[in-house]
């Protein structure tokens, strides 16, 4: 399990912002890629350990769960994959597996207070 | 305290490796190595795999291996017969290899005198997925022991690869393996991705392997030359 050391990175980006704007961060928004091999639940148990003794102990990890979206060579066209273990066009059944989204990382926003 | 108020920011938690692993590709690259990094399972097989490569390339190549473990030095001492440098990388509690490791690791070393370095990562099919180590090449390795099924158990680790080896094939038989569903299970997860089948034990089917990776290898240089 790596979820505890990406969430002390988390950490650490959020209290970096948070000190080149002189804010308090009560929530980290986190987009987080079916195909970033983090695992949702495990970085949400992680999340309350890493803020410990830190300015963002108490604060909230709000997870924005992104699916992975292929470009299927058949209809030439951008699709959202229902599942990561099949990488199958959902439109026209052909094997899709040029990734377009699904390993982002990133925190895109935080909820701060003056 | 103010009302609570949403600011966009844009950090990739990653990016600091990310950026590490940039700066290797390039030095392998300028340094005319090929570097290839192994994931699987713990068990899988994966020493005696390297072992095999090491020696079987060794005629001809100058090939050495970075070792990735969690506490012992075990398999870099097997891989030392191979008589290939071998170093190891203890990782302690880590469960996966970083670019920065990688880098640390490779300070001494002039990969100049090198054709091909071999990363073997921790046995760990999740968590290594979302490490670039600046590789080549990411092989993942499993064997016909664990089951047609692993590619749909472990999506991320199969797609973030550029390659299968399936090995113990010369324990296929013993626990009817069946090729096509296992080759399914990967094409499902990781769309045209090559399968090479062998026995690192027996030798069985290890040449087309060697031989793909002797031609990365050269087209690498091509590369590097233009």
């Amino acid at each position: 399990m790596h979820e505890l050391s990406i969430a002390m990175g988390i950490v650490e980006a959020a209290m970096d912002e948070a000190r080149q704007r002189n804010v308090h961060v009560s929530a980290v928004h986190l987009r987080l890629g079916a195909l970033s091999g983090v695992v949702k639940d495990a970085l949400l148990f992680s999340w309350e350990v890493a803020c410990q003794d830190t300015s963002l102990q108490g604060s909230q990890l709000l997870i924005d769960e992104v699916p992975v979206a292929v470009f299927c060579p058949q209809c030439k066209e951008r699709r959202v994959l229902e599942s990561v273990q099949s990488f199958t066009c959902p439109e026209c059944g052909s094997l899709a597996g040029d990734v377009l989204q699904g390993k982002e990382l990133e925190v895109f926003a935080l909820e701060v207070q003056e | 305290m103010s009302e609570p108020r949403l600011v966009e920011v844009r950090r990739n938690i990653l990016k600091q490796n990310d950026l590490i692993a940039r700066a290797l590709r390039e030095h392998f690259r300028a340094a005319g190595a090929f570097v290839v990094s192994l994931v699987s399972s713990p068990g899988s097989g994966k020493t005696t795999f390297l072992e095999k490569t090491l020696s079987r390339l060794q005629p001809q190549y100058r090939v050495a291996a970075l070792v990735g473990d969690l506490a012992t030095d075990n398999d870099a001492a097997r891989l030392a017969r191979s008589k290939a440098p071998v170093k190891q990388i203890t990782t302690g509690t880590l469960c996966h290899l970083e670019a920065a490791m990688i880098q640390k690791a490779l300070e001494d070393w002039d990969l100049h005198q090198l054709d091909f370095l071999f990363i073997e990562n921790v046995g760990n099919l999740v968590c290594p997925s979302s490490y670039d180590l600046g590789e080549n090449l990411r092989l993942v390795l499993m064997s016909v022991t664990e089951g047609e099924d692993k590619p749909q158990k472990y999506p991320t680790i199969f797609n973030s690869a550029d390659v299968a080896v399936i090995t113990k094939n010369d324990l296929s038989a013993a626990v009817e393996f069946d090729w096509e569903a296992a080759r399914k299970s990967i094409e499902s997860v990781r769309p045209g991705m090559q399968i090479f089948r062998l026995s690192a034990k027996t030798g069985e089917g290890l040449q087309p392997y060697l031989d793909f990776l002797a031609q990365r290898l050269m087209e690498q240089r091509a590369l590097a030359h233009t």
